[in-house]
């Protein structure tokens, strides 16, 4: 249990700190304007500091900056990197080149492309070693030793693969030994469990904390996931604008937030015990150049007052935390809960709007579905959901008719549908709609908001210009974009506006029925949190009926009525989400809910 | 920190979206605006003037008799005389524009047929894929130059025959190219929106996929124009162009060969203005290709930009 751990932290005598980081700042160019700005922190021996932050927000960027690397086009334009004692930042190249790999190590986020494809993954290994000529007296000895703490089976057979042979989650414990092989004293971990399924990533992230205490290694994990690092980290550090705007013991400041930053993601993290209403954050991180003088998130803030806007915030200690809010211990008291959602009532058995009844899928040769079996009530939404490979999205696909290679029946509003989507009368295709998990694809970057939103009223509905007009541009409100949006291309838009255009675009024909494919997958959580609460207010008003597709249990309650948890293309279990949630009866859903990283801090809304 | 505020609103950047509508005209002014472009561009108008304003220009009829065969060049012969005793710099200032319209008309049906087969090769799969790929494959496999004979001499030496066998000798190489463009565009699910809107293939090729192949299909259309114009020279050198009375830089070329010793510029001239013009357009399209990947750009850049803003990375 990670809470327990944090809390008997502070018994033990304090470890000696390996990682100090002072004043670091990291520029485009040699002056141009700042990435990172005037970060400062220090990490004990044995210690993960979790580093979280939403995209743009500089954290990949400061990651690099710890091993002494910038990107090209970026300088590290001032600071220190010490390293038990010694600054990284004032090594000559050769001897920089020396320390990494040996005394810091890096792993990077997507295993499969940080390894070499066309060498055997025992090779790789010994070349981590081999490259440190001196560290290590035997080679083969500590090769077999790492695999062993990386809970890798050190046989000769596993050696002798290539990545391809492997799993994500080994080829990721393949990196993970890589990186602690030399036993370094510092280690980076950038977002190595993003790719990774909940069960994998819970197991990796166990390797790493008993990594780390064993050999007393100083840690800095980056994550946009703030329950994954709540498990993990003892000190968390939140980037915002390229500043560090809180940092502090975990369990405090999940708990009781002191930024308003922190306040606003802890509140847009969905959580797997409660069913609450999202809160996300409007607006946009500023980019590097246009952070203005003021505070960088008092745009944003609902604390902010005139001062916010004019003075920037030094970093204040309040409550055992670094703070950099000018009202800080002001605004400590008022925390804000999350309004409770009451669970929804469902109908009487309402006649389904979309029945699937022993659907089976395959891609070529391969079988991808079977036998699946599934009903979406009207006015209510299902979630699908499943680990990667699960056929959730072609399960999708088969009801949305794109992809065509299935049998069985799909009966939408007692009319069975044809296979694909060719085949299906306009009516039809009109009636259920489909948002894209991916909104950078999904909207053609050669049209502006306004044509992407006509077009799908003048493939089904040929209205006159001036009616189209004014339903276009309701419909833009009704998902909060406002009118000055119908001449913008999608490349001037932020990924969560390009999902409401998305999500408008499917509600300006009036459908029965909405499939929501992985929609906020590709979102920072604070967007997520808007997105879901959009959907979820568009369902009720619309009285919609919907499938949402994720692989996010937490998000399952704050959306959906009833679930259907689905296992290597077959259901595993179907029901009231309730149920599924608090008394799984497949031992499949148990481990999922049991691998979902959860905050630290109990409900925010202090139940 | 309310749920639905709507998103603050960046300002677009002024003039924008009327670039980006024609979005051809912005990848072409950013060209020009390149040294490398320009110097494309200055190299090839030149060319493109003396053949355009020559007709009017010139100070003697092409085809009159009027002096001492490979007469050196004199005050009212600029350039000497070829091998008749008709004056070079008039036949110079008449000969080239017919191949410049040649050189065009056989790049638009190049262009338009490869692409189009290219298109739908990608997008329909399957067997119309194979089809129209073999069918590619088939007509790869004569050089350029042999398919352009086979046909005239199959038919005769027609001038829109000319044209048309150039053009068709271009669109399998265009084919391709537009092929693996159309393929990487279609993978995207914009593309799958307009299928579940239940729009035609056709029209989802023209209105959804066409115009996000602007830049390759300029890029195509800039090489296979040079390559027009060497073809279509180098088929009038060997006789098939207009019939002889007519001026035409590439028979000048062979017409004067013998005469090389005594009056040079006969051939010189009409070479060097050929060379320029393709190397003026080559040298453009270079630009072309250049800025278009600017606006497209690599996955690494593109990554670097999302981090950093795309303004401030420009």
């Amino acid at each position: 249990m990670p809470s327990a751990d944090t809390a008997t932290a502070p018994a033990r005598p304090p470890a000696r700190v390996r990682l100090e980081v002072a004043g670091l700042e990291v520029r485009i160019g040699a002056a141009g304007p700042d990435v990172v700005s005037d970060v400062s922190f220090s990490v004990r021996a044995g210690e993960v500091l979790g580093l979280v932050g939403e995209s743009g927000s500089g954290k990949t960027t400061l990651a690099l900056a710890l091993l002494g690397h910038a990107r090209p086009g970026l300088t590290i334009s001032s600071g220190h990197v010490f390293l038990d004692g010694a600054d990284l930042l004032a090594l000559s190249a050769g001897d920089l080149r020396a320390a990494r790999g040996a005394k810091i190590s890096y792993v990077p986020q997507d295993p499969s492309s940080a390894l070499n494809p066309t060498l055997r993954v025992g090779a790789q290994l010994r070349e981590a070693l081999q490259v440190h000529p001196g560290v290590v007296a035997d080679p083969t000895s500590r090769v077999a030793e790492v695999m062993r703490e990386a809970s890798l089976d050190p046989s000769p057979e596993l050696l002798r693969r290539y990545p391809h042979q492997l799993s994500g989650g080994q080829q990721q414990r393949i990196a993970l030994a890589m990186a602690f092989a030399c036993r370094p004293s510092l280690i980076v971990l950038d977002e190595p469990t993003t790719g990774l399924d909940v069960s994998t990533q819970r197991h990796v992230l166990d390797t790493v904390r008993s990594l780390c205490r064993s050999y007393g290694v100083a840690a800095v994990y980056v994550s946009h996931d703030l329950a994954v690092v709540s498990g993990l980290a003892s000190a968390v550090a939140v980037m915002y604008a390229g500043r560090i705007i809180e940092l502090g013991p975990t369990l405090r400041l999940f708990r009781e937030p002191l930024h308003p930053y922190t306040r606003g993601l802890i509140g847009a993290v969905p959580s797997p015990d409660h069913a609450e209403q999202l809160t996300g954050i409007g607006g946009q991180q500023p980019r590097p150049g246009r952070r203005g003088a003021g505070c960088s998130f008092a745009a944003r803030c609902g604390f902010a007052v005139d001062d916010c806007r004019t003075r920037a915030p030094e970093p204040v200690l309040v409550d055992h935390r670094t703070v950099r809010c000018l009202r800080a211990s002001e605004i400590s008291g008022e925390q804000a809960g999350r309004p409770a959602l009451a669970p929804a009532l469902m109908a009487d058995a309402p006649a389904p709007v979309l029945s699937v009844r022993d659907v089976s899928a395959r891609y070529g040769q391969t079988p991808v579905l079977a036998d699946v079996r599934l009903d979406v009530p009207g006015e209510s939404c299902v979630a699908v959901v499943g680990e990667s490979g699960s056929g959730k999205t072609t399960l999708a696909r088969c009801i949305a008719g794109l992809h065509s290679n299935w049998t069985g029946e799909i009966t939408f509003q007692g009319t069975p549908l044809a296979r694909g989507a060719r085949q299906r009368e306009k009516e039809l295709l009109k009636r259920v709609q489909y948002i894209f998990q991916n909104p950078y694809t999904s909207l053609n970057p050669r049209k502006t908001v306004g044509q992407i939103v006509a077009q799908q009223l003048e493939q089904f509905q040929p209205l006159e210009f001036r009616e189209r007009s004014a339903r276009v541009a309701a419909v833009l409100a009704d998902v909060s974009l406002g009118e000055d949006f119908m001449s913008r291309y999608p490349d001037q838009l932020s990924g969560g506006e390009r999902q409401r255009v998305a999500i408008a675009r499917a509600l300006v024909v009036q459908p029965d029925l909405l499939i929501c494919d992985e929609v906020t997958s590709s979102l920072d959580v604070s967007v997520q949190a808007i997105i879901v609460e959009l959907l979820r207010r568009i369902q009720r008003e619309r009285q919609l009926a919907m499938i949402f597709i994720t692989h996010n249990l937490a998000l399952v309650r704050s959306i959906a009525q009833s679930a259907v948890v689905l296992r290597a293309g077959a259901v595993a279990e179907s029901g009231p989400v309730e149920r599924i949630l608090t008394r799984p009866a497949d031992p499949y859903t148990a481990r999922l809910i049991e691998d979902v990283p959860k905050l630290a801090g109990p409900g925010v809304s202090g139940g | 920190m309310a749920v639905d505020t709507p998103a603050t609103s960046r300002p677009a950047r002024p003039g924008a979206p009327g670039l980006r509508r024609h979005q051809w005209m912005a990848v072409l002014r950013a060209a020009v605006r390149t040294p490398r472009g320009a110097a494309g561009l200055a190299l090839a108008s030149l060319v493109l003037l003396i053949a355009i304003i020559g007709p009017a220009v010139a100070p003697h009829p092409p085809d009159a008799l009027l002096t001492t065969e490979f007469a050196k060049p004199s005050g009212q012969f600029p350039l000497g005389s070829d091998f008749l005793g008709r004056d070079v710099l008039s036949r110079v200032l008449n000969g080239g524009w017919i191949l410049l319209i040649m050189a065009v008309a056989a790049t638009v049906i190049g262009v338009a047929a490869g692409a189009t087969a290219g298109m739908s090769a990608a997008y329909l799969r399957g067997r119309s894929d194979g089809l129209i790929m073999r069918g590619v494959d088939v007509l790869l496999a004569f050089p350029q130059i042999v398919f352009a004979l086979l046909l005239l001499s199959m038919i005769g030496p027609k001038l829109w025959l000319i044209v048309i066998a150039v053009g068709v000798s271009h669109a399998p190489q265009v084919a391709r190219v537009l092929r693996s463009a159309t393929l990487d565009v279609s993978e995207r699910d914009f593309v799958k929106v307009a299928e579940l809107q239940g729009m035609s293939p056709a029209k989802i090729l023209g209105k959804e996929i066409l115009p996000n192949l602007i830049s390759p299909i300029m890029v195509e259309a800039g090489l296979r124009l040079t390559y027009s114009i060497i073809l279509i020279s180098g088929l009038a050198f060997l006789g098939f162009g207009q019939p002889p009375p007519a001026p035409n830089w590439g028979y000048m070329i062979n017409e004067n060969q013998i005469g090389l010793p005594s009056n040079p510029w006969a051939v010189v001239v009409p070479a060097a203005l050929i060379a320029l013009l393709t190397i003026g357009t080559n040298t453009f399209t270079d630009a072309i290709a250049r800025v278009a990947i600017g606006v497209e750009r690599r996955p690494e850049e593109a990554a670097l930009v999302t981090d950093l803003g795309p303004e401030t990375a420009e």
